[in-house]
């Protein structure tokens, strides 16, 4: 990090800078003195860490709150009240995806019908391609044996992702129209954004019902922030010669919203739509841990009793579905309307439409006489589970195979992860909160560092600080490896088009995965260990890494390489003078995602078994302990906001230094 | 004000910041632009004076931040003013309410924009009508007035495209159309050619006239191109940082400049081109023989001016004799001494 901090003495003038550099190094030595006299034995105990009796009880504060407004305030009726709609609704979604016995007792829609229907929609979004995919998803769901598991989770998607589509969509016209309601929105989202989805799982089951509501309820909230944020931004970007026209052609406001600016950003609408879309998948998988039964619940299980076979199975099923969810909302947002020549038969242009229906009645009455179309029976299906089990076992168990993870294995906890976790946690808490504090300043400037100095010290106060510095710990050691492997593996994809092109690709369809996937190969080749841990946050944080290092390499203005060529540097000094000080500011926003799906995995991870914050947030799910639920949510959340403040405060800084656009 | 004014703007102002109302009541009179700029604040039309009357064709003309783009956005209150007054046919138009203001739009005003500013989920024909459902009019009667200005414009053959499938000149005309779309009494065009290229622009050019000569509507056209203005214009309106330097017939712009940055803007222009023999005729004199047209301009009377020798030519306008041009005047604009 010297080096980013070396750069920023560009655009500061001198004696400011001279000033921040001097605090940095003074809070530095601070830091550095207090571990000394620590290590010394010299430091007395109630310097090393807050005493207990000095911690202010905030779980019991908030349990405190939490009752009055859900006893006293009532809001426990509101929201059972309005657990019933949403049970009714999800009732019919079940009842037609998987015929669960409710009304309407339509269901369930054969799997033919609904894999037919999909190749029409993905032949109408995206030609054969697409076709082959959604048909292709649905077939290998139902042939595997997993159609029933796999419309459990669907059917709570296609409630959750609606609402929260509709939503956000209401919530980020009024930011847009309001600025109030827009100052308000802005700090929660921020914090919800990053606040872990254990914190979400809980307030869910606690004032909706355990199960598909609450499931559905956490999912919708969990996706409502980014569908805001698109929403307002596609409103913004309407060019205000439209608007002036629709305002000449005479349009009230309401005709202006509905035929003006919503038409006008239909492509950041569809976005949102599509971010809606997967982060409701990712969500739905992880309600499993609440009980939601599905293809999360169903994983979960397996990869508790180590059934691998059974877990790649579900896991491609779950890929399958997110990379065909992903490439269809995907195709949708690029889809430009086409005229049709005048005087074309009215089946013609609803050709498509058309194909669907008879596609899906054809099949709803070819199930009626061949039953293997409507259900594939438990004896029926494919699944190699067991095979898959024995085989990747029998390669687990291979000598030099084991020999590699074994040696992986040690030389990562022996050598690495755990001398570098007890050097952490043998910092003084006020030395560790300069530490941070120092680094943001010198990064972010004072702003950041106040917001530091504040989170890190709530978090100290919050009576967590040994679980939230092994949260970091992980988080840190995680995203370091990540940046070794997943830095230069993008230098050198960017060096050719083609490659960039295929490892972009990669990420992309990577970033698609619901994070729970990525624990399925750390398990693998590591079993139930810490280890796993830190390997499915490594490969979980290393897409966002690779991707923009590729992004911001080859968005280096073709100019300066070539004036680089021209003074003659060689490849190694034309990387290191001018392409990454200049890609630099772009992949600071990857190292802030990096670091942020850190924050992210490392709860998921808690299933495997951690001693960090996430373990503690896991427990609280058996119980109604709100506040304490809270206390530790707020605690990661406050440590990944103190990054993400810093960090894009550094790249916008820079990116403005640079004259590079944003 | 006359019965034939229909835009009356008189000291109307307009200034961005961030109280501009409280700003521009405790303003001394008289400040400059770069003062009130130094205070924090834009002024977009500073202290503005011009009547329009119908049937003409006034060009508004400045460079780029001149204010005649807000100008115009004012005249049809997609600003609110700041200060003084602008009436549109006799009705003040920052006293209407929301409603009647949506009413005059829907029944009077017409605009054409810059970069089109259509809507790209619609296609032609649905652009086109888009005004005439803003009014609520049933389907058939608004396809059937569509369709007809589609025609007009000369884009018949193309009402289901999208306009993303048509060029930039015929995405123009289906801005032109939906402007027409209400039949409205005054047409605001903002700059509509400046984004084309220079042969499609001349095109446009034709095509405006030619509807203008069918229509005769009242017309306030903005454009930063001076040529533009010398083809188009009854009058032309010069802006630099937000005021009307002069408003003028072009013989007189170029004639007689009013302030030294008017000058400035018509030095490179070839007057002979623009001045035409009526601006030159003097009452008093009206010489003898066979009398030119006063529409005719002095390059267009090259000829005659060289060989001809009299002092004094008649002029005359539709066969009557209205007075006399100087020959040696004519001449020295002809030679570029004027």
């Amino acid at each position: 990090m010297a080096d980013i901090a070396d750069n920023l003495k560009t655009d500061t003038s001198g004696i400011a800078l001279w000033t921040r550099g001097r605090w940095v190094t003074v809070i530095l030595a601070v830091a550095v003195a207090l571990t000394l006299l620590r290590y010394g034995g010299l430091l007395p105990d109630a310097l090393h860490r807050i005493p207990e009796t000095m911690i202010p009880p905030f779980a019991t504060w908030l349990d405190a709150f939490f009752n009055f407004v859900k006893d006293d305030l009532g809001l426990l009726t509101l929201t059972r009240t309005l657990t019933e709609g949403l049970e009714w609704l999800l009732d019919v979604t079940a009842n037609l995806m998987f015929g669960k016995r409710r009304w309407p007792h339509i269901g369930p829609i054969p799997w033919t019908a609904v894999a037919g229907v999909a190749a029409v929609i993905g032949y109408y979004l995206g030609g054969w391609r697409m076709a082959a995919l959604g048909a292709g998803t649905f077939i290998w769901t139902a042939l595997i044996g997993q159609w029933t598991i796999a419309m459990e989770t669907m059917s709570v998607l296609m409630v959750a992702a609606p609402l929260a589509f509709f939503i956000g969509l209401g919530l980020g016209i009024l930011a847009w129209k309001y600025r109030a309601v827009n100052q308000a929105i802005k700090p929660i989202l921020s914090v919800l954004q990053t606040l872990p989805f254990f914190t979400y799982l809980l307030p869910a089951v606690i004032f909706f019902k355990v199960g598909p509501t609450a499931g559905a309820v956490a999912t919708t909230i969990y996706a409502i922030p980014p569908m805001i944020l698109m929403t307002t931004l596609g409103l913004q970007k309407v060019s205000p010669e439209v608007v002036e026209a629709g305002n000449m052609s005479g349009c009230t406001k309401w005709q202006l919203l509905r035929h003006v600016y919503l038409p006008s950003a239909r492509t950041e609408i569809l976005v949102g739509v599509n971010q809606v879309i997967m982060l409701c998948l990712a969500m739905v998988v992880l309600t499993a841990f609440i009980g939601m039964p599905g293809l999360g619940a169903k994983l979960l299980a397996m990869m508790g009793s180590f059934k691998l076979g059974r877990s790649f199975e579900i896991g491609v099923t779950i890929v399958l579905l997110a990379v065909m969810l992903d490439r269809m909302s995907k195709a949708w947002v690029v889809k430009q309307p086409e005229h049709f020549e005048r005087d074309t038969p009215w089946w013609r242009k609803h050709v498509f439409l058309l194909t669907g229906i008879a596609v899906f009645i054809f099949f709803c009455i070819a199930a009626q006489f061949v039953p293997i179309f409507a259900e594939i029976g438990r004896k029926q299906n494919f699944s190699q589970g067991k095979e898959i089990d024995t085989l990747i076992k029998g390669f687990l168990a291979l000598d030099p195979v084991q020999n590699t993870t074994q040696t992986i294995r040690y030389v990562l906890n022996v050598w690495i992860l755990n001398p570098f976790r007890d050097f952490l946690l043998s910092i003084p808490t006020p030395a560790f909160i300069l530490l941070v504090v120092a680094f943001a300043l010198s990064l972010g400037g004072k702003r950041p560092a106040i917001y530091a100095a504040i989170f890190f010290g709530l978090v100290a106060l919050s009576g967590w600080w040994d679980r939230s510095v092994i949260t970091l710990y992980s988080v840190i050691s995680a995203v370091t490896l990540a940046i070794l492997i997943g830095v230069p593996l993008g230098i050198v994809a960017a060096r050719s088009e083609k490659w960039s092109q295929r490892v972009l690709l990669a990420c992309d369809t990577a970033q698609t995965f619901p994070s729970f996937i990525y624990l399925i190969p750390a398990i693998m080749l590591f079993g139930i260990t810490a280890t796993s841990v830190v390997m499915s946050i490594l490969i979980f944080a290393m897409v966002p890494l690779t991707r923009y290092t590729i992004e911001g390499l080859r968005t280096v203005p073709p100019e300066m390489t070539e004036a680089a060529d021209m003074a003659g540097a060689t490849r190694m000094q034309k990387l290191l003078k001018v392409q990454l000080p200049l890609a630099l500011p772009t992949m600071a926003v990857g190292f802030n995602q990096a670091i942020m799906f850190a924050f992210f995995m490392v709860i998921i991870a808690a299933f495997i078994g951690t001693q960090d914050l996430g373990q503690e947030l896991q427990r609280t799910l058996a119980g109604t302990d709100l506040g304490k639920n809270f206390v530790l949510g707020i605690c990661v959340s406050l440590m990944a906001l103190t990054f993400d403040l810093t960090i894009m405060k550094w790249a916008t800084d820079r990116k403005k230094a640079l004259g590079l656009p944003d | 004000m006359t019965a034939d004014t229909v835009i009356s703007c008189k000291n109307a102002w307009k200034i961005f910041g961030s109280n501009p109302e409280a700003y521009l009541k405790s303003m001394p009179a008289g400040r400059s632009f770069d003062e009130i700029r130094a205070d924090g604040y834009i002024a977009g039309v500073k202290d503005v004076t011009i009547d329009v009357t119908r049937g003409e064709m006034l060009v508004i003309m400045g460079l780029s931040g001149s204010g005649k783009s807000t100008l115009v956005r004012c005249f049809s209150r997609l600003h609110d003013i700041t200060g003084g007054s602008i009436s549109v046919e006799g009705q003040d138009l920052m006293s209407l309410s929301e409603k009647e203001l949506i009413e005059l739009r829907r029944s009077k005003m017409g605009m054409v924009f810059q970069s089109f500013g259509l809507l790209p989920h619609r296609t032609v024909l649905d652009n086109v009508a888009f005004p005439l459902e803003m009014r609520g009019q049933d389907k058939h009667t608004r396809r059937e007035r569509a369709l007809e200005v589609v025609k007009l414009v000369g884009l018949e053959g193309r009402e289901e495209y999208f306009p993303r499938e048509l060029s930039g000149g015929q995405q123009q005309r289906v801005g032109i159309a939906r402007s027409l779309a209400i039949e409205p009494d005054i047409w605001f065009l903002d700059e509509p050619f400046s984004a084309l290229d220079p042969l499609i622009r001349r095109e446009m050019q034709d095509e405006f006239l030619r509807l203008q000569g069918m229509l005769g509507k009242t017309i306030v056209f903005i454009t930063h191109d001076f040529d533009e203005a010398l083809r188009l214009a009854d009058r032309i309106a010069i802006m630099k940082d937000g005021a009307v330097e002069q408003c003028d017939t072009p013989d007189q712009i170029v004639l007689h400049p009013a302030t030294e940055y008017v000058r400035k803007f018509t030095e490179d222009i070839d007057k002979a081109r623009v001045v035409r023999a009526g601006a030159l005729a003097r009452a008093d004199n009206a010489g003898e023989g066979e009398p030119v047209d006063t529409a005719a301009s002095v390059h267009d009377l090259a000829r005659l001016l060289v060989q001809d020798s009299r002092a004094i030519i008649p002029v005359a306008s539709s066969g009557k004799v209205v007075g006399g041009m100087d020959r040696t005047a004519a001449l020295d604009i002809l030679l570029g001494a004027g």
